[in-house]
């Protein structure tokens, strides 16, 4: 069934499905397939759109051009070699799905990570959460019009914290650092000092973004009260992280679970009033000063110390039967990982909770009734990467 | 939060004539899991999502595992409102090959709109009362479900640059079929 015919059926119709639009001129609707290869979808993401002139009356998403079965994959072989494989999901975000995958394994077999290793995970995770919200905002404003500039101010900031990955890890992104009990090599004191330093930049760098941003009228115009998500709706479609937050409910997986170390750090939750593109926006802005707070502890705090636990046994591991599940709030989300072990080297289930794939749920929700070029800034705003959706 | 033993109770206790057994994590330090016969779930996923103290409004994960003897569905929930959790309800199709039905918890939350297709689409469970039931990361007119066990891949030789041997009579006698028969091999 084609699209139009679906919105002329209303076969969808039913439980908290978006109310329908009814059509305004007469005639036919125009179908327009936007991507797999427009500019504005970050990859390789396509959406069928319906359009009424120019206003959207069905939007449906189609998956797939970049899947390559990466569950299957990792049924496949050991529970250390997926663990590079993971770097392959949010490519943006290689650390923290990294730690959410090592934390699931550690729930599994009921291994302790050293403190230092805990130190570690969380600076890493708080720069990768940084650099990725940095370079979504740079996206969402590029894709508003404004070409180049606020893109190129955030990628700056983001080669800093890469060269850090790269100095620790031996590469900017596919970076395959964290192992079951700790992490792969410990940071030299020279790779702290460093990392002291360009922390200590990044509020300028967030206050210079701020300055050059929040309220400049053309970004206010075509963000505010566009793309408003409920509270409501948001909880029951499983959407998690910002976006959630931008809509003003109260759920950080950092407070609420504190997992990790999480529960030493002082910061706070910032939470959106409207759930509009616009909030969405702020939020990342303010998460990003509250991820540099938490920075300034962690890199105050840590101490020296082994990184691996002693026992940890990495190679041939074959944890007990069971099944475990361990989440993160991943800078997109809740990133979690569910095993099922039947004693064997192999995982026998292994599955990735990708909050990019479950965040775009409630993408039609947002987009029915509005014009076509919002659709572009919703979509944007959203924050997805292809390698997570489509795995 | 509840234990498990006392959400069992409560469930039966809500909804006459409900079937709930406790399903053991073999590791007995990790969560324990509550396994729900098909015909009451949409009924107990309803209680778990409005009893007032369960509060379980947020479905985070949905998976599909591939047994020996039958499908299955686990579900993880969380409360957003009480910030506990997680249950986890698990649900058995009949067998693999011909009853494969389970009902979908789409209606009760929407975040399993997507998963339940990534199920249907990779392991076959069709899912009764879903909206919008259509493979989700495969393409449409793929026929098998490729996060079965049992899976066979297809032979590749399509990417082998230059195929010989065993590969090339392979893709000679398959390119025949192709010719003779173009709808049903198409997609395959």
């Amino acid at each position: 069934m084609s699209i139009t015919e679906e919105v002329l059926n209303q076969k969808l119709e039913g439980w908290n499905r978006p109310a329908p639009i009814a059509p305004q001129v007469e005639g036919e609707l125009l179908e327009v397939a936007m991507g797999p290869h427009h500019p504005s979808t970050h990859g390789v993401f396509r959406m069928d759109v319906a359009l009424d002139g120019e206003r959207v009356m069905r939007l449906r998403p189609v998956f797939g051009y970049l899947h390559r079965n990466h569950e299957k994959l990792a049924e496949g072989q050991s529970y250390l070699a997926s663990m590079p494989y993971t770097d392959r999901l949010d490519y943006i975000c290689p650390m923290t799905n990294n730690w959410a995958y090592a934390l699931a394994v550690e729930k599994l077999t009921g291994q302790e990570v050293p403190e230092r290793a805990e130190y570690l995970r969380v600076i890493l995770g708080e720069l990768t959460r940084f650099q990725n919200h940095a370079s979504s905002i740079g996206f969402l404003i590029q894709e508003m019009g404004a070409s180049g500039t606020p893109l190129m101010y955030a990628f700056r900031e983001r080669e800093k914290i890469l060269d850090l990955f790269e100095e620790l890890t031996g590469a900017r992104m596919m970076v395959n650092y964290m192992r079951f009990g700790g992490c792969r090599v410990d940071a030299s004191p020279g790779w702290l000092d460093r990392t002291r330093k360009v922390v200590a930049g990044l509020a300028g760098f967030v206050d210079e973004f701020d300055q050059l941003l929040s309220s400049n009228e053309i970004l206010m115009a075509r963000t505010q009260g566009v793309g408003v998500l409920r509270p409501e709706l948001a909880v029951n479609a499983g959407v998690t992280g910002p976006m959630l937050r931008a809509s003003g409910v109260n759920y950080d997986i950092r407070k609420v679970d504190s997992y990790g170390i999480y529960n030493r750090f002082n910061f706070r939750v910032p939470l959106g009033d409207h759930g509009d593109v616009y909030d969405r926006y702020m939020i990342r802005m303010l998460e990003m000063r509250e991820s540099i707070v938490i920075l300034q502890q962690a890199l105050k705090e840590i101490q020296p110390g082994p990184v691996m636990s002693p026992t940890a046994r990495i190679r041939g591991m074959r944890p007990k039967p069971g099944e475990a599940y361990g989440r993160i709030e991943a800078p997109k989300g809740e990133l979690g990982f569910y095993l099922i072990s039947d004693g064997s080297p192999n995982p026998y289930r292994y599955r990735v909770r990708p909050p990019s794939l479950i965040n775009l749920t409630v993408l039609e929700d947002m987009c029915l009734g509005v014009n076509v070029a919002d659709v572009v800034l919703i979509f944007g705003s959203v924050d997805i990467v292809l390698g997570e959706v489509d795995r | 939060m509840k234990t498990v033993e006392e959400i069992k109770s409560a469930i039966e206790a809500a909804i006459l004539g409900a079937a709930v057994e406790i399903a053991p994590n073999p590791n007995p330090a990790l969560p324990h899991s509550l396994r729900i016969a098909p015909e009451c779930a949409l009924a107990v996923a309803k209680f778990l999502r409005d009893d007032a103290e369960l509060k379980l409004d947020y479905l985070s994960n949905v998976t599909g595992v591939d047994w020996p003897d039958s499908l299955e569905a686990v579900y993880h929930l969380y409360s957003v409102e009480k910030k506990h959790g997680p249950v986890i309800l698990r649900m058995h199709t009949v067998n693999r090959t011909d009853q494969v039905e389970l009902p979908s918890l789409t209606p009760i939350w929407r975040s399993a709109e997507f998963q339940e297709r990534e199920i249907f689409d990779l392991y076959g469970i069709v899912f009764t009362g879903h909206p919008d039931l259509r493979r989700l990361l495969m393409w449409e007119g793929f026929k098998d479900h490729p996060m079965r066990r049992d899976y066979v891949e297809p032979d590749d030789f399509e990417y082998e640059p230059t195929a010989h041997d065993e590969v090339l009579k392979r893709a000679q006698a398959r390119q025949t079929a192709f010719v003779s028969q173009p709808e049903s091999e198409a997609g395959v």
